[in-house]
């Protein structure tokens, strides 16, 4: 079942039945479009198909983030609550370099770098406290979920902080902008998936997460520096999260504790409906990228319907997941190795 | 002997304090209000603080004790320590769901302790002394005739709805009462949780859903924080006006400023646990009866009258 091996071998073992396990977060996202064509013609807009991928960005990121500890065998819970206090302190910290550097690029570099910074930071710590602590990485990061989701709080007064209006206006294009007729957040989801996938299937590290998702002893027994590489995991996990804090800051300027709320579900979820497994030992860049649009493709086709009592959302939404991960993973998959 | 010492000294104690104390009676009011989860509860915890200053300065012989929960049982504990640890001699509570908090509030009236509820009302009638709300219904019907008005009774809108409770319930049944018998079409409602992102993101789609939209109908004004950015995004400020409701400062700076986009705002304050604790606090130093319901209006803030509802400190 679990091929320690990166997907491109299995691929050539079985090119004459489909392989459904790499194709079928395909097939689904297919489904699903063609179910969004049916139920409203406006889905298929320009600017609908726009919204939609650029707001998969966030979760996107995060999540490709996620396929490498979820590889190498960990899980990060904290991610919803790092975004939001990232933002907090970004906003924080742009509003008072405002006085000294103006509204201008030197403030908003600055608070990219302290966003950067802090991500790194806080993935060293959920990645040191686990494999030094021998702490469960869900108790670890589900500490550190309420730790930052406190902070943020705390931050904002319990109200929501707010990004000085000279600067928002500048750091506006992040979200909003475009470059080539591609929205910028989906460029940056597109450069971060490519450098996750070479990262993943190309390169020694990438090798190191399967074989300690696959099997962390025998990992440690071929002279695999295991903690290193798992926590190493989880500073690229918080360097994602950063990234989606960069260009998530820009879309509304405001950060609460209202922010992120259950991101770190979404982005497991988008991992697992790309066909990588929770339990580690198999991990799919590309699948991530495909289960975060359809997660919010549901939501979007959701929203373009009045059909479905809004009520019924979640369910929608539940039967949706399930039906996905089932297709890939029944035991009727003649593919199965 | 020790012991006969400090029983000495007790009974002295007692001799020359308590007729002071019967002079000067001094009372504990405890404040039970959910934690700063989202804006407007961090706005209700701001002026908790606020009003406890205010009151503990003016009269010196009342105490205020501030807790916060961040769920109904916390909450139902924090009411059994309030009256077994503060003794307290009044309890001004905002349920955090009116359920789960209708047994605990009424063990504690139970103690003879005066009882003021806020905002969400309990389940059972008569346990309260003072009952002290906004009005959703109002709030709901307000909007719906601003809307009405303006669009001359008729014209395509859409409703953001918030997380789906009572409270939401409420305010869009008194909106549709408003706008029934006009020709004003609803062309869909969605909830977006009361919150900025799900704004966003619910009218990004209704604006790809729908060439012409005359107003929107957000309901709150962290939803029309997003409306905001994504109608600016889709570049169509010029089509349509939106209605918030609640009153957080950065919506009734633009309705002071003139702004086109968001002429109007509805409110459902939270300074409402100000106006509790000020008339609990009447209760004790006042000759005037305290007890029956105080609800609040929902008042049209406009331009010429938003100042007085902007509050720049405040965290909402």
């Amino acid at each position: 079942m679990n091929n320690a091996v990166p997907d491109n071998k299995s691929l050539t073992q079985s090119r004459v039945s489909v392989d459904l396990k790499t194709w079928g977060p395909f097939i689904a996202l297919l489904a699903l479009a063609m179910l969004g064509v049916l139920i409203n013609p406006a889905f298929l807009g320009l600017d609908n198909l726009s919204n939609m991928l650029t707001r998969s960005a966030f979760i996107g990121i995060i999540a490709i983030g996620a396929t490498f500890v979820i590889t190498a065998g960990g899980l990060d819970l904290s991610v919803g609550s790092m975004a939001a206090f990232i933002a907090g302190v970004m906003i924080i910290l742009m509003n008072s370099l405002v006085e000294q550097f103006g509204p201008g690029l030197t403030t908003i570099l600055l608070g990219i770098g302290a966003s950067l910074l802090l991500g790194l930071c806080a993935g060293f710590i959920n990645g040191m406290v686990t494999t030094k602590g021998k702490i469960e990485a869900f108790i670890v990061t589900l500490g550190t979920m309420g730790i930052y989701r406190s902070l943020v709080t705390y931050l904002a007064d319990g109200g929501t902080l707010s990004l000085d209006w000279g600067v928002r206006d500048i750091y506006r294009p992040v979200y909003y902008g475009h470059l080539m007729g591609i929205p910028i957040p989906v460029l940056v989801f597109l450069m971060v998936a490519v450098a996750g996938y070479i990262l993943l299937n190309h390169t020694r590290f990438g090798r190191y997460c399967f074989a300690i998702g696959s099997n962390e002893k025998v990992a440690e027994y071929s002279a695999i520096h295991v903690d290193r590489i798992k926590t190493m995991t989880y500073m690229l996990q918080g360097v994602c999260v950063a990234l989606a804090t960069i260009i998530y800051v820009p879309r509304l300027g405001s950060a609460s504790g209202a922010t992120g709320v259950l991101w770190e579900l979404e982005a497991i979820a988008a991992v697992i409906i790309g066909g990588t497994v929770l339990k580690g030992g198999h991990g799919r860049i590309w699948g991530t990228v495909v289960g975060a649009i359809m997660l919010t493709m549901i939501g979007n086709i959701l929203n373009l319907t009045d059909a479905i009592s809004n009520y019924l959302n979640g369910t929608v939404q539940g039967i949706i997941i399930i039906v996905a991960v089932y297709l890939q993973r029944a035991s009727w998959r003649k593919s199965a190795p | 002997m020790p012991t006969k010492r400090t029983l000495a000294a007790f009974a002295a104690a007692a001799a020359l304090g308590l007729p002071t104390f019967a002079a000067a009676q001094e009372y504990t009011i405890g404040v039970s209000i959910p934690a700063a989860t989202h804006g407007w509860t961090g706005g209700v915890n701001f002026h908790a603080q606020q009003a406890k200053e205010r009151l503990e300065s003016l009269y010196p012989e009342i105490s205020i004790t501030i807790t916060t929960a961040s769920d109904p049982g916390g909450q139902a504990n924090d009411l059994e320590d309030l009256v077994s640890q503060r003794n307290i001699d009044a309890l001004v509570v905002l349920p955090f769901e009116s359920g789960p908090l209708t047994d605990p509030v009424r063990r504690v009236k139970d103690a003879g302790v005066f009882v003021t509820v806020v905002d969400r009302g309990l389940e059972q009638e008569g346990i309260e002394d003072l009952y002290v709300a906004g009005n959703n219904h109002e709030l709901g019907r307000v909007s719906g005739e601003y809307i009405r008005e303006q669009l001359d009774g008729q014209g395509d809108i859409v409703v953001l709805r918030g997380i789906p409770t009572v409270i939401d319930d409420e305010r869009v049944q008194g909106f549709q009462e408003a706008i029934e018998g006009s020709e004003i079409n609803i062309l869909d409602m969605q909830h977006a949780n009361w919150n900025r992102d799900d704004g966003f993101e619910v009218m990004q789609d209704f604006l790809a859903r729908f060439d012409r939209i005359d107003a929107v109908w957000a309901q709150d004004d962290d939803i029309a924080i997003g409306v905001i950015e994504a109608v600016r995004q889709a570049g169509r400020e010029d089509e349509l006006f939106i209605v918030g409701g609640a009153g957080m400062k950065d919506i009734i700076r633009r309705v002071m400023e003139g702004d086109r986009l968001v002429p109007v705002d509805v409110l459902y304050p939270p300074a409402m646990i100000a106006t509790a604790m000020d008339l609990t606090v009447q209760h004790f130093v006042s000759n005037g009866p305290v007890v029956g319901q105080y609800i609040l209006g929902s008042p049209l803030i406009t331009q010429e009258n938003a100042e007085q509802y902007y509050f720049p400190d405040s965290p909402f």
